[in-house]
């Protein structure tokens, strides 16, 4: 019953909202910028904020340098909605995640954890990125600003001031932040220029985190994880415009977040994140499906660590 | 400048012993030097290789490089706080250790900070602290505050040394080097009234000063791990905790080091069993302070169980985890030395310098709970299939570096010893030793007098 009101709903939502989410998800990443093209350039289509479609340079999307990638897009505040009832631990997100940034396979910028709240209940699958909060602990323990707050919501990390002291680790209280203990051995991205806008390419001794794909954003698209989940388990949008989409569906982020009781993850520590969460109920997958594409050992494991907090 | 008779004679020893190594000299400071060769090799593979040849790992970022940074800022108490607080009250007996403190405090202010070093990721981007500090950061407070705490404990040793140099100036020394920097050091003094009168308010003044700084900047260094949102580091009882932590261990090294001397240039009838009485005394209070600080500590996070505390404690607790090395750091190490120290039986030079060995290695160990279980137990728990990621273990290469580190000390102490002497010279009579003895013997026998008397009463009641 309830279940299918949530499908009408979803779909009332979808009809009213899909322009402007379009507008929205398109235009997000519209900066003036300048419009000389030539004609052999390869070109993006862009929606200005005011809905306009505008033809630029792929040239002109160039990552930011580390002093324009401090200041935010104007008129942005970016949000994740995680819907829990309908992760079944794919994983693709971290593997995208990995992909577009250069990763090794053990250093995930964003997690799946299996949790259970209580013993009684059911365990879910719980993918983390960093939450980006509004009171980011982390951005005010770094002795360098290093890693700082942005105008639209972002907290990234300029890998070329950080001078590796790891305040930020132990300040951060969702074990969000990853050290590069070694030279990077990927380095597809080497002859790229560094900005903390695509967090590439790495440095050693330096921290990295979930950076929400500020580069994607720019071009109008989403971040990999939320293109790249299968199940549409991660919407992304800009809480401005109210929006909010996985790429095939989107919603009104205020009402998605009213109707499906959203909530933020350890609430009670007042780091205010960005990232919020719809609780794991009518779901589509049973748990243990996420076990699946993992190996016996992974599985022993992941049974073993159950995460029992909240 | 004119010394008296005993000072003079005690400028005669130590400058002949101040030009020669002994033999025994020789061999610890070969030893000494060998661990620092092993720690130099280790900070060339750090930096060559990067992190990766730590133990620490992305759960826990820090590891025994902060233990021993905590620890010698700890030990460096001993001159800022003990000597500080004797001079300003005008304790008598406070001469001939007062230097000796000062020593421990500078030589630890300046390796402590080191390891700070050893952990910062990129060391090449130092300067970025003065291109882009900013004052929100804890570690800009540290870096103030430590800085400041050096630069005043070189001013607070150097004035309490200047006497001393302006002795060791007109004393001929056969090698004349000597002389030049002792000229350069003592900077034109002479004695006159007027100088010691501008010498003395000086020395006033900065312990004065010393004393405050040195309580900021250990409970700067709390803050850093009490501002995180973080079980066991999260309290508000850090800064008092740590201070104290810091005294007791600085009162410890004093004394060992009080007993090393003594032992290596006969000082015997300089440093006595008076000196290592009062300064175990001040041990054993500081080790009641301590351990009721511990105890209130870890039983409001037991008796409130958040689950997050208890995360913690379980790891402190579980005896295949850290539970005996917290029974030997929190346990052990306190009630020992108070139980030696409070009983008059067992209360001797030997035994008071046990006690401060077992207590100093119980802080160090105390330092390296404060940070390690807490950073493997983080608020959401890494579900991690790498063991090293979720239990740390210090590798070879930060054992190097830290043995290095204690080397450094001693060695550096020792150099110290060669160029000035360990005691105050010129000041020597200020404390009237001969007269302090005589009250403590006759307190002495006093108190064994009315121990035969009551004796003598029991038995006549027995009868
Ligand atoms: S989740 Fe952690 S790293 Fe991300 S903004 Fe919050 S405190 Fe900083
Ligand atoms: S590790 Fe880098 S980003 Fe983190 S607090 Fe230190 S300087 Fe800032």
């Amino acid at each position: 019953m309830e279940k299918g009101k949530n499908k009408q709903s979803r779909r009332k939502f979808i009809s009213k909202t899909v322009p402007a989410a379009l507008g929205a998800i398109g235009g997000v990443g519209l900066v003036a910028q300048s419009c000389n093209t030539t004609e052999e350039e390869e070109k993006v289509s862009l929606l200005t904020p005011d809905g306009q479609l505008v033809e630029v340079n792929k040239s002109s999307m160039q990552p930011v340098s580390p002093a324009e990638a401090r200041k935010g897009i104007p008129g942005k505040q970016f949000v994740m909605v995680i819907d829990l009832s309908r992760c079944k631990n794919a994983r693709k997100c971290v593997t995208k995640c990995q992909k577009m940034h250069d990763l090794p396979p053990e250093d995930e910028w964003i997690k799946v954890f299996l949790m259970q709240d209580s013993s009684d209940t059911a365990p879910y699958w719980f993918p983390k990125p960093c939450f980006h909060c509004n009171q980011p602990p982390c951005v005010k323990v770094c002795p360098v600003g290093a890693t700082y707050k942005r105008t639209d919501g972002l907290v990234l990390v300029d890998n070329e001031r950080c001078i590796g002291c790891k305040f930020c680790m132990t300040a951060c209280p969702y074990s969000s932040r990853v050290f590069q203990w070694k030279e990077p051995k990927e380095t597809n991205f080497a002859d790229r220029e560094y900005s903390p806008e695509t967090s590439t390419p790495h440095k050693v001794g330096t921290v990295g985190k979930c950076d929400f794909c500020p580069d994607m954003i720019r071009q109008g698209k989403l971040p990999d994880c939320v293109s790249g989940c299968p199940n549409g388990v991660i919407f992304f949008g800009n809480k401005k415009e109210d929006i909010v989409s996985n790429g095939t569906e989107s919603f009104r982020f205020s009402e998605l977040i009213h109707d499906r009781a959203g909530y933020h993850f350890m609430a009670e520590l007042g780091t205010e994140p960005n990232v919020y969460y719809l609780p794991p109920v009518d779901r589509l997958f049973d748990y243990e499906k996420g076990f699946n594409n993992l190996t016996d050992e992974q599985v022993e494991f992941y049974k073993k660590s159950i995460v029992k907090k909240h | 400048m004119n010394l008296n008779p005993k000072s003079a004679k005690m400028l005669d020893y130590f400058a002949s012993q101040m030009v020669k190594v002994s033999k025994p000299g020789i061999f610890w400071l070969a030893i000494a030097t060998v661990f620092i060769i092993g720690g130099f090799y280790a900070l060339i593979v750090q930096i060559v290789e990067g992190h990766i040849v730590t133990g620490m790992r992305d759960n826990v970022v820090w590891g025994i490089f902060i233990a021993n940074f905590i620890f010698f800022i700890g030990i460096s108490y001993a001159g800022a706080l003990i000597s500080g607080i004797l001079h300003l009250l005008r304790v008598e007996w406070r001469t001939p250790i007062i230097r000796i403190a000062e020593i421990i405090t500078v030589i630890s202010t300046l390796i402590g900070p080191a390891y700070i070093l050893l952990c910062m990721g990129r060391l090449d981007r130092l300067h970025h602290l003065a291109l882009f500090g900013r004052i929100q950061s804890p570690i800009i407070w540290d870096v103030m505050a430590i800085t400041t705490y050096l630069i005043g404990s070189i001013i607070f040793l150097y004035l309490a040394s200047i006497r001393d140099l302006a002795a060791l100036r007109d004393y001929p020394f056969k090698s004349k080097w000597r002389n030049k920097i002792y000229t350069i050091l003592a900077i034109g003094f002479n004695g006159t009234p007027k100088q010691n009168r501008y010498l003395d308010r000086s020395l006033d003044i900065m312990s004065a000063i010393i004393i405050p700084l040195a309580i900021l900047v250990h409970s700067v260094l709390a803050w850093i791990f009490g501002m995180t949102l973080r079980p066991g580091w999260h309290s508000t009882i850090f800064a008092p905790y740590f201070v104290v932590a810091a005294v007791f261990s600085g009162t410890g090294v004093l004394i060992i080091a009080l007993w090393i001397f003594r032992k290596y240039y006969k000082l015997e009838s300089y440093i006595t069993k008076i000196h290592f009485n009062y300064l175990g005394i001040i041990l054993m209070i500081l080790g009641a302070l301590y351990a009721y600080f511990t105890f209130s500590e870890y039983l409001t996070s037991w008796y409130g169980s958040e689950t997050w505390e208890m995360e913690v404690l379980y790891k402190l607790f579980n005896p295949n985890e850290y539970w005996w090395w917290f029974f030997f750091a929190a346990i052990i190490g306190v009630v020992l030395p108070i139980i030696v120290i409070l009983i008059p039986k067992f209360r001797n030079i030997n035994s008071i310098t046990a006690v401060s060995v077992i207590a100093v290695l119980a802080l160090w160990v105390k330092r390296y709970l404060i940070i390690i279980p807490t950073l493997e137990a983080p608020l959401l728990p890494l579900q991690d299939m790498r063991p090293e990621y979720i239990h740390y273990t210090p590798t070879i290469i930060e054992w190097l570096l830290t043995f290095a580190g204690v080397a450094l000390f001693c060695v550096l102490f020792f150099l110290f010893s060669k160029f000035m002497p360990i005691l105050p010279v010129v000041k020597a009579d200020e404390g009237n030793y001969a007269e302090l003895r005589k009250t403590v013997l006759k307190r002495i026998v006093k108190e064994k007098m009315k121990e035969t008397e009551i004796k003598e009463s029991e038995k006549m009641k027995d009868l």
